[in-house]
């Protein structure tokens, strides 16, 4: 099943990807993004890869397990 | 849907779009047309980092060879598009060579508002990455900043310029630029934003000419006053790059005109998206065009989703989100502050560094936007909330009780 990463270094906390996929991605206290999952079903798929094209800082991966 | 789709424009709205296609499982050839020959790359940081010297033009690669190679993406840039061929279903292109498709994805983008005073050098507008790559190398040498407008790009080019060492002036005919956007209270703290970083405002006074050359120019206020400048940036606006649909026949009036699903009216197979296309707005019941990047992305999905799903349309009713980033200020704008009635600042606006929010309520005490300066998180539940249809008084609330983190 796909497999979540966040770069947290280079999040700037522009909270898109918390609009098409809040399941998996909140902010925190200080604007830094947090993964709600680590792993998401396949079914899932196309639409976290449309968060992670939604941040203007490409923080987001979505990787093959 | 197995037909050939053009996306025309290879900025962030049409590269999104070629993606979301083969997403959204469309199997049949793409082909990404372009008007710049290097890769597409994305426009946020070329009044920031870009422009600073602090990023190279690889940081900023929208999509590389090799992951449109991936995506089944066919990349025909350095050639721009001349004309849409709506009844033959082909693209002309500049060099004679012609496109067929059976969807047009139209996605040219807008151009910057050409500065209105004919100086030889030194005067720029920034839009592109040639823009940006000429407005740095005159930056490199010493000497005077002008920026003509205070809008976002002003404000951001400005705080650059100033980074970098520059003497830097802002003029801009109203006494508060951001105010037309957020109110006068909050467009009077950008201004003072401005002047703690060493910025120089001249509000409320136009710019009436530039003479002169790059190193030596003049600026002349309707006032009167002259600002010498070394470099002089016009930051006035930007206007739908609609030119090469001239003989089209689509209907154009600020933007390519669209239905609801972001198809051009009366053409099934033309779409448009990002900040050429103005459709009717199904929650604010009237046609809109936004210049925004987040708009040009969820834009992108939305029509990738409907070229593919004739059968399960959706209208495209956006929840407007906008950021900027200026000296220490992050400012992230949700919704439509500007048709506000009333708002309310939570947070505090002097703290060092300062965080706060203003929530905007319209006639009906609903929440109509809001405002989030270094508060990601309170912008975040501001989002939701406007999503959700909430009151203002229920944002104020969940707002206030971010202010203090909970206890764990």
């Amino acid at each position: 099943m796909p497999r979540l990463t966040a770069d947290v270094e280079l999040c700037q906390g522009y909270g898109n990807c918390t609009t098409t996929a809040p399941d998996v991605y909140d902010v925190d206290d200080d604007g830094t993004v947090v993964l709600l999952k680590q792993i998401i079903d396949d079914a899932d798929r196309s639409r976290v890869e449309e968060a992670t094209r939604s941040c203007p800082v490409s923080a987001l991966r979505v990787l093959d397990q | 849907m197995s037909g050939t789709v053009a996306v025309v424009g290879s900025s962030v709205a049409g590269v999104r779009t070629a993606q979301a296609l083969r997403t959204e499982e469309h199997d049949g050839p793409v082909v990404l047309i372009g008007a710049e020959a290097g890769l597409p790359y994305d426009k946020p940081p070329l009044s920031k980092q870009f422009l600073a010297g602090t990023w190279g033009a690889d940081r900023i690669t929208l999509l590389t060879e090799a992951a449109a190679r991936a995506a089944g993406i066919e990349l025909r840039l350095g050639v721009p598009a001349q004309h849409l061929d709506v009844a033959g279903r082909e693209v002309l292109l500049a060099d004679g060579h012609r496109v067929s498709y059976d969807h047009v994805v139209i996605a040219t983008g807008s151009a910057a508002r050409p500065s209105p005073w004919p100086v030889a050098s030194g005067v720029h507008v920034l839009r592109t990455l040639d823009d940006s790559r000429a407005l740095r190398a005159d930056l490199e040498r010493p000497g005077p900043v002008v920026v003509v407008g205070g809008g976002f790009i002003g404000a951001e080019v400005a705080a650059t310029a100033r980074a970098s060492g520059h003497a830097v002036t802002v003029v801009d005919p109203l006494p508060a630029p951001i105010g037309r956007l957020l109110g006068p209270e909050i467009g009077e703290l950008m201004g003072q934003v401005h002047r703690r970083h060493g910025v120089e405002t001249r509000f409320g006074v136009g710019a009436q000419d530039i003479t002169g050359e790059a190193g030596n120019l003049m600026v002349t206020l309707t006032d009167g006053r002259q600002i010498e400048a070394a470099t002089v940036v016009v930051g006035i606006g930007a206007v739908p790059a609609t030119g090469w649909l001239a003989e089209s026949g689509l209907l154009v009036d600020n933007g390519v005109v669209c239905d609801e699903y972001c198809r051009a009216v009366e053409h099934d197979d033309v779409w448009a998206v990002g900040d050429v296309a103005r459709w009717d707005h199904p929650r604010l019941g009237e046609a809109v065009r936004v210049e925004h990047w987040t708009n040009a992305v969820e834009q992108a999905a939305c029509v990738a989703f409907n070229l593919t799903h004739p059968g399960q349309l959706r209208g495209y009713a956006p929840t407007e989100y906008v950021w900027s980033d200026q000296y220490d200020w992050k400012i992230q704008i949700v919704g439509q502050p500007r048709a506000a009635v009333k708002h309310r600042f939570i947070g505090e606006p002097g703290a060092e560094p300062p965080r706060f929010a203003v929530v905007y309520s319209d006639e009906d005490s609903r929440l109509a936007g809001a405002v989030a300066v270094n508060w990601p998180k309170a912008l975040v539940a501001c989002r939701r909330l406007l999503t959700a249809g909430a009151s203002s008084d229920e944002a104020a609330r969940v707002v206030e009780t971010l202010l203090v983190p909970a206890v764990a």
